[in-house]
């Protein structure tokens, strides 16, 4: 109930560059009959045709945190916006934050778990980036923001398919895949979706966080397989054969061995894409060796690190243990006992630039419970 | 024990004062309540007020609201439209000598004069939080990476007060010699303002979110630990090298709102569970005031004379203690 004053508001973050569709999901959101009414905040009123005495301008400021960390970025505008807003109960249900098409998605996200008064009132539901079918090549091309928007998707909406060729669209589709194998994809003409699709997904919430990831749930490689290489290596309209055989060591160094080449070749199957992800499976860990390492890695390489989220199965331990992470903010908790039918199985992914696969892989090896008895 | 008249407004209290002799609760829900002698109430901004500020010189309330307009009332019964700028918000407003008032919108600080055209004060990032010093006409703005500071019945380039990081609000010590700011990380900054030295005041476990000068200026009292942390700013240098007076420390509690005295060294402290204590600077003497409450203290005022103290919390809660009794 939104009447309950302890209940956080859930706040879903809209992405995605200019003319992606953002405006027109927003204004689906407001004029379609769910019995919820949300407060909008945008950086410029411009074309919202509803009439919401809710939608608040503000102009986007990054303020960096004085504590030396280059990544502790906040949205200024939004802490002193949604202090203002959440101020009255039961105004509203939800927040939605639209951002510019250049925004960085990172600062937004990171407000609301650094800002001790906006984390008390808010919890961040969801990040959904629009992509545009169309021109997402091109946007990579001349961007980094696009493809940091993909990458720190939850939810990532491929719009405007149908202004284009089924192989055209497979293609993009692959290319969404290869930066960001963990969200969930939906193509959509006009932004047209089941807004139970795109709000209400929990994404940020540990309680819930993977479980409903299937993706999360596969083998890494196999993710890998799928997406990335299969429509890729099928409909390669867009890449030169230069890329294609990149791909295809890539392809193999992938599978035998996580080396330094890993991050060179993961990208290489797309051009214009910097960003890679590591999928690290493994057994039991030993909490006493895992905390120290996770903790070191994001202090060190949290620049570096977009998202990073993770099941781990603790030796001694019946609760499955999740943990989350945004650059060098991480947080994890019990979230339920392992049933009886699973593989106690440790999990954890990293979305990221400049990761060094053989070494994070090495890292989380070294973490694992040591067996009772020797076999 | 002093008796209180409670209130329940049900609306998150923003700012209270006293407009004459009348307790005064501006509410977020855009109306000032004066319960005192008969319920009264008086739409100040249609949709929501998000900052209300007492102006001492002028003995009024100045008031911005979602609305996009400043007002002042000075009685509770009428208020004064003093600004409209149309659809975005105001974020700030302070009231200065001789009926000059200035607000805060986006990248812009306005100040209007008495007889003036408004006079728009443009900023390269967006303006947190403003104040007027003392004497003449001159106006302190906080902003990412330092505050500076104009005269704004000129067009002289402003002085820059630098100092990494987001400044939120901005204070003037009441002889004019010192600019203090709060930050988003948990601090102040401060500046001598004849030659910009830097004074920094760290240390608290959350937010700075009250603060208030005493009688005579020599502590700055501010909240945001479990202690009333009182700055001392008596000597030439303010703070630095000295250790703060620490006044109300509890083991389970916040300070969320803090009001001096208006004539004795005395400070009410109000802390995140609605407790309010009265402790006197010069051997920490407590008196309690109100027990507690449902929701954090989040402003308090003292009446002219100092004998009612007025208080509003985030859950609407609302009272007056008369410390007599």
């Amino acid at each position: 109930m939104s009447e309950t004053a302890a209940a956080p508001i859930p706040v879903t973050v809209l992405t995605g560059y200019l003319g992606s569709g953002k405006t027109t999901l927003l204004n689906r959101i407001l004029s379609e009959d769910h019995g919820k009414k949300y407060a909008v905040i945008v950086n410029e009123f411009g074309e919202i045709g509803i009439d919401n005495d809710l939608i608040v301008e503000s102009d986007e400021e990054i303020y960096e945190m004085n504590n030396g960390c280059v990544c502790c970025t906040v949205r200024g505008d939004l802490v002193r916006v949604v202090e203002g807003l959440t101020r009255r109960k039961g105004r509203f249900d939800a927040i939605l934050v639209e951002t510019t098409g250049l925004a960085d998605p990172v600062p937004v996200a990171q407000t609301f778990f650094m800002d001790e008064d906006v984390r008390a009132k808010t919890q961040l539901d969801a990040v959904v980036a629009l992509v545009d079918a169309k021109h997402l090549p091109l946007r990579l091309k001349d961007s980094r923001e696009a493809e940091d928007q993909i990458a720190f998707a939850d939810v990532v909406l491929l719009n405007k398919t149908d202004l284009v060729t089924p192989e055209e669209l497979a293609a993009v589709e692959a290319t969404v895949r290869a930066i960001n194998p963990h969200a969930v994809i939906h193509r959509t003409e006009r932004a047209g979706i089941d807004l139970a699709k795109v709000l209400g997904q929990g994404a940020f919430d540990l309680k819930r966080v993977l479980d409903e990831d299937p993706a999360f749930l596969e083998e890494a490689s196999h993710a890998h397989d799928d997406h990335v290489c299969g429509p890729d290596c099928d409909h390669d309209h867009d890449h030169h054969a230069h890329g294609h055989d990149h791909h295809g060591h890539g392809h193999d160094h992938h599978h035998h061995d996580h080396g330094h080449t890993h991050d060179h070749h993961a990208a290489s199957p797309i051009h214009d894409v910097t960003v890679t992800s590591v999928s690290l499976r493994g057994g039991p860990l030993d909490p006493k060796k895992f905390f120290p390492w996770i903790q070191a890695l994001t202090q060190e390489q949290g620049p570096n690190i977009l998202r990073l989220k993770g099941i781990i199965a603790f030796a001694d331990d019946p609760d499955r243990y999740v943990v989350q992470g945004v650059h060098m903010i991480i947080e994890g908790d019990h979230q339920r006992p392992w049933r009886d039918d699973e593989a106690k199985l440790s999990r954890l992914v990293f979305i990221g630039r400049q990761l060094d696969a053989e070494e994070l892989e090495a890292g989380f090896a070294a973490c694992a419970a040591k067996a009772k008895a020797p076999a | 024990m002093p008796s209180i008249a409670a209130y329940d407004f049900a609306e998150f209290v923003e700012t209270v004062c006293f407009l004459g002799d009348r307790p005064a609760f501006a509410l977020a829900d855009g109306t000032l309540r004066l319960p005192a002698g008969g319920e009264k109430a008086l739409t100040l901004h249609e949709g929501g007020l998000l900052c209300a500020a007492y102006d001492g010189i002028g003995r009024r309330l100045l008031s911005g609201g979602e609305d996009g307009r400043v007002v002042a009332t000075s009685n509770g019964e009428t208020a004064q439209e003093l600004a409209s700028i149309g659809r975005k918000w105001i974020g700030a407003v302070a009231g200065g000598p001789n009926g000059a008032v200035g607000f805060a919108s986006g990248r812009s600080a306005y100040v209007q004069a008495p007889k003036a055209e408004l006079k728009e004060l443009a900023h390269p990032r967006t303006v947190e939080g403003l104040a007027f010093a003392p004497k003449g006409l001159r106006i302190a703005t906080a902003h990412y990476d330092g505050a500076s500071m104009f005269f704004p019945a000129t067009d002289a380039a402003p002085t820059l007060l630098g100092w990494k990081g987001a400044h939120l609000d901005a204070s003037f010590s009441p002889d004019g010699r010192f600019l203090v700011t709060i930050m988003q990380e948990n601090a102040l900054h401060g500046w001598r303002v004849d030659d910009g030295k830097h004074m920094r005041m760290t240390g608290y476990p959350s937010k700075v979110k009250d603060w208030s000068w005493s009688a005579k200026g020599k502590f700055l009292a501010t909240s945001g630990a479990p202690a009333a942390i009182l700055w001392p700013f008596s000597g030439k240098d303010g703070p630095m090298g000295k250790a703060p007076l620490e006044l109300g420390t509890r083991g389970d509690s916040l300070v969320t709102a803090v009001a001096c005295h208006p004539a004795e060294d005395m400070l009410a402290i109000g802390y995140s569970d609605g407790m309010i204590l009265a402790v006197r600077f010069a051997d920490s003497k407590e008196a309690l005031l109100r027990r507690g409450g449902a929701s954090p203290v989040r402003t308090m005022a003292w009446d002219g004379k100092g004998g009612l103290l007025a208080f509003g919390a985030e859950n609407g809660e609302a009272g007056v203690v008369d410390i007599a009794g």
